[in-house]
């Protein structure tokens, strides 16, 4: 029996444990600022430092994001939660102890039993959600010079876990699955949802089983840093675990990395000594109350989430359901068109742009909305000036590309690079003549009624003056000089 | 010869500041005069600085005797080891803080400069605030005032030796199981352990987070009113702070207990109760009854389990306060380590003494996986029908009253090899922390020489009626103006 038959009788169960940083501007039991690459240390106080005698206070913004995310995933919130103390030594950890919301028997986390839902064609994923909770991530260690150092700068940035049920049957569905909670996440404004910065960090547990017997042996996957490579790496998962079984092994019980270079998981070097972290309540902060009337204010205060988005494009903005449906594929970009949109009001205009020429480049420069130098208004800009007719759509297109590219304005490249479409009759008819007395063969065509060669004539004119030639006008001043209809 | 302004209640500083009767430099030369004829026998501080002192006093000078000064302008005050204080060193009788100095002031420490007092110094405590006697400190003993072969208590001895010697006129010191009211009994001065929640412990060095408080150490009830007045109140930097009103306690001392209903706790007046102890209790208790209050007996019932609870929640919760003392980035850090688990293992063992490595063992111990529900968990149990004790008694009882400590105070080297011998010093005030409830230690008399202590344990937030009965025991008595014979000696 091949691997492949053996695979092909195993069910893959997978789950997932996607840690997110919530989008607070301030650290999840101190003042601290959240910043991205600022100098090291440079955002830290006695308390996130965990220096002697400090004590945490908990960020109330980031409850907040952490029970808007409950409320989206439909999960039950729970009216009192606990923090914990999750000790541990590490130089990442200041307090050797990390503040976490663990859960054992009457210490339920922030909010349980959710369920993610998505739609794959005609088929409606229903995911369980385990358990969502809050926690505090560790500083970094920065290794150099043959020495290591610590940069606490991220220490106590707040972050949210969400834990799958072994739902998921493919390392295709886990990978939607993950873009969806992401989608989702982003649209309720809880995270930037980035996994290339680390703002989304998914692991993921995997077992093969025979339909309809216990869970197999699982194996922990972690490091896996885009969408695509969960699904890689969880594939490569399954196959090495079917090619253990088939060959009559056992699965260990371990954590493996993916090593996105070599496109393999690894077991990790370190022991696998069950770590007992001697969780316990922690006594500095107070038990978390959450009543009903904030989890209303919560409620009425969520975004707008991708279907309603969607809907509103169809319905207000008159847009097909497929651009819709693309624009609102991800929160940047849904934002993007909007605020495009509110400088430059023609939705239709706005939206091909941005799908068409906008997202080809992205595309290709592998780039999210969000990470070209593109703003809006600037892209707005560019509309108008071909609105207005002072730029060729083959001048906008170049203009776009360096606007993307170095995110200057519209206007300014315009103006530079002399794009503006050139309208002045005189000015024209002055190229037409030239190009029909280089091309008499053409003209002649012309001149005995072949419409067709009209549209040589035009490139050629458009050539000479390098795509700035107001193309309607040249047509018209062709036709009048060569007497064609 | 009128007594030394190094002998006088904060009140009275302030009384003669209004009369122009004496000054703030007065005063902080005679603090300072006194600790310098009598730091080197009784060793109360680990640091002061004169010339931060003299400093402090001369921004008093001129606006102390003002009706407007703030309610401890010019007034001397120690702050127990523990307690962070910006610059200066801050170590908790630990080796591992050894040179450590924060970059900030606890909450408490900016109350007390806001209300105008002079920061003396750092006294001396147990290491970690874990001790009944001061023997645990890093940086040698405290010796009692009223007997140098004796401890002064702990864990906060040296607050309630500088109070006591007059080398401070107030003190601030943190209990966890007893550690300013035992002191404070050791030393013949008033001790307040305040409700858990009632002064913010932004900035103490945390033993047991769950027990911790800090509160004040007095020559008098007025004074120890007057302290907790300016340190209480809600402060946002500690979540376990209470967001409850301070009355001015120090304004509402009547002394006047007719009528109260006061619980004598059967269970602190065993046969393990000193015969002299009990004596001087008894006494006090005739008193209050002479007063008019109404005196009878109570039962605690899980009083007994306190000691073995808090054996293993305060050093659950230590284990894990502990851990960030482990030479990454500040305090000490061992010479001799190549890797990381060695940096670790050699920094703490280098660092901390023997009776924090004890309790961190026990505590990692109750805390560890297949331990937690028989240890941590059923102690938290206990506690709970602690303050349910507590619950029952203050249905029937306004206040509570017993005994501080079962002895007075023991010889030094007497119990260091003994440890159970060394617990069982808080045998009657432990329970008051598990239950939260604030309790005082009052002069009541003397016992072979020795100053006893009356422990008055009073409902959640009600410290104003605790300090009340201490403040009626102490005008109808005159211990607490009773001063110890180095003291005297030194003028
Ligand atoms: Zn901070």
């Amino acid at each position: 029996m091949t691997i492949a038959d053996t695979a092909a009788r195993f069910e893959t169960v997978i789950g997932l444990e996607v840690h997110v940083q919530l989008s607070t501007a301030t650290k999840m039991f101190c003042g601290c600022a959240v910043a991205f690459a600022a100098p090291p240390n440079t955002l830290t106080c006695p308390v996130c430092l965990g220096l002697p005698g400090s004590l945490p206070v908990l960020n109330r913004r980031a409850v907040e994001l952490g029970l808007r995310a409950a409320l989206v995933l439909g999960c039950q919130i729970e009216p009192e939660s606990q923090f914990h103390r999750k000790n541990y030594y590490y130089p990442d950890l200041p307090k050797n102890y990390q503040i976490s919301q663990y859960q054992y028997a009457d210490h339920p986390p922030l909010a349980t039993a959710g369920v993610l839902v998505f739609e794959v064609g005609e088929t409606v994923h229903r995911i369980g959600i385990r358990r969502v909770h809050l926690e505090e991530d560790t500083g970094k260690l920065v290794h150099g010079e043959g020495r290591s150092f610590v940069d606490y700068n991220r220490c106590g940035t707040p972050l949210m876990e969400v834990v799958t049920e072994p739902d998921l049957r493919s390392p295709e569905e886990a990978r939607l699955c993950l873009a969806r909670l992401r989608v989702l996440l982003q649209y309720a404004g809880v995270t930037t949802g980035r996994m290339e910065e680390g703002t989304l960090r998914c692991d993921a547990n995997l077992s093969l089983r025979l339909p309809g017997t216990a869970h197999g042996i699982r194996t922990e996957v972690k490091n896996m840093n885009s969408l695509r490579s969960v699904e890689r790496a969880l594939r490569f998962e399954q196959a090495r675990q079917a090619a253990l079984l088939a060959r009559g092994e056992a699965v260990v019980q371990e954590t493996r990395h993916w090593d996105e270079h070599r496109q393999v998981t690894f077991a990790s070097r370190e022991k696998e000594e069950a770590q007992d972290y001697r969780y316990f309540p922690e006594p500095d902060l107070v038990p978390l109350r959450v009543d009903e009337a904030w989890i209303a204010r919560i409620r009425a205060d969520l975004p707008e989430l991708p279907e309603a988005r969607r809907r509103r494009y169809v319905e207000a903005y008159g847009l097909p359901e497929h651009d819709a449906g693309l624009l609102t594929a991800t929160r940047p970009m849904a934002d993007f068109f909007e605020e495009t949109v509110r400088h430059f009001p023609q939705p239709k205009v706005v939206s091909n742009w941005l799908l068409g020429d906008v997202a080809a480049y992205l595309n290709a420069a592998g780039l999210e909305i969000e990470e070209a130098p593109l703003a809006p208004a600037a892209l707005a800009e560019l509309l108008a000036l071909i609105d207005a007719g002072t730029l060729s759509g083959r001048s906008a297109k170049e203009a776009l590309e360096e606007m993307l590219r170095t995110g200057r304005g519209a206007g300014e490249i315009v103006r530079e690079r002399g794009l503006v479409q050139i309208s002045d009759e005189a000015q024209l008819r002055a190229v037409v003549d030239e190009v029909i007395a280089d091309h008499p063969a053409a003209a002649g065509d012309v001149r005995a009624g072949k419409g067709r060669a009209i549209a040589f004539l035009v490139g050629q004119v458009m050539q000479k003056t390098r795509g700035r030639a107001n193309p309607g006008l040249v047509n018209r001043l062709l036709r009048e000089r060569l007497g064609a209809g | 010869m009128p007594a030394s302004l190094a002998d006088r209640p904060a009140w009275e500083l302030r009384a003669l500041y209004r009369r122009k009767a004496a000054s703030p430099r007065e005063a902080a030369r005679a603090v300072l005069d006194r600790l310098e004829a009598l730091e080197h026998r009784i060793h109360a501080y680990l640091f002061w600085d004169a010339d931060a002192v003299v400093a402090q006093a001369a921004r008093w000078e001129s606006r102390a005797h003002r009706e407007d000064a703030p309610p401890l302008a010019g007034v001397p005050v120690a702050l127990k080891d523990n307690i962070c204080t910006r610059g200066w060193p801050t170590t908790a009788g630990s080796r591992i803080l050894d040179g450590f100095r924060p970059p900030y002031d606890a909450t408490v420490v900016a109350r007390l400069r806001r209300a105008g007092a002079i920061l003396v110094g750092k006294t001396n405590c147990d290491e970690f605030a874990m001790g009944s006697s001061t023997e645990n400190s890093a940086f040698g003993p405290t010796r009692n005032p009223w007997d140098l072969d004796r401890v002064p208590g702990g864990s906060s001895g040296g607050s309630a030796a500088a109070v006591a010697a007059g080398e401070a006129t107030l003190a601030l010191g943190s209990d966890t199981g007893g550690s300013i009211r035992e002191p404070a009994a050791f030393c013949g001065v008033v001790g307040l352990k305040p409700t858990y929640g009632r002064v913010s412990r932004y900035g103490l060095i945390a033993f047991a987070s769950s027990l911790d408080q800090i509160g004040p150490f007095a020559r008098d009830v007025r004074d120890a009113a007057l302290a907790l007045r300016v340190i209480a109140g809600r402060d946002p930097a500690d979540s376990t702070s209470a967001e409850i009103e301070v009355p001015p306690y120090d304004e509402q001392l009547a002394g006047e207990v007719k009528g109260l209903r006061l619980g004598i706790v059967r269970e602190f007046l065993s046969e393990g109760t000193d015969g002299g102890v009990a004596a001087a209790v008894r006494e006090a208790v005739q008193t209050l009854r002479g007063l008019g209050a109404v005196c009878e007996e109570v039962s605690l019932p899980h009083a007994p389990y306190a000691l073995p609870a808090y054996y293993l929640v305060a050093p659950a919760e230590a284990s894990s306060n502990l851990a960030r003392y482990a030479g990454v980035h500040y305090g000490h850090r061992t010479a001799r380590a190549d890797d990381l688990y060695t940096m670790y293992a050699r920094t703490r063992r280098e660092g901390f003494g023997p009776e924090v490595k004890r309790r961190i063992m026990l505590g990692t111990y109750a805390l560890s996986a297949g331990y937690y529900d028989a240890f941590y968990l059923r102690a938290q149990r206990v506690r709970t029908l602690i303050r349910r004790d507590f619950e029952a008694a203050f249905a029937k009882f306004d206040a509570l009253l017993g005994p501080v400590a079962p002895t007075t105070a023991f010889r030094l080297g007497e119990r260091t090899q003994d440890p159970l011998q060394m617990y069982l010093a808080d045998v009657f005030t432990v329970p008051v922390n598990l239950a939260g409830v604030p309790g005082i230690s009052v002069p009541c008399g003397f016992a072979g020489g020795l100053p006893v202590g009356l422990q008055v344990i009073g409902r959640p937030f009600d410290e104003g009626t605790v300090l009340n009965i201490a403040y009626a025991l102490e005008r109808a008595t005159d211990f607490h103006a009773a001063r110890p014979p180095v003291a005297s000696a030194a003028r």
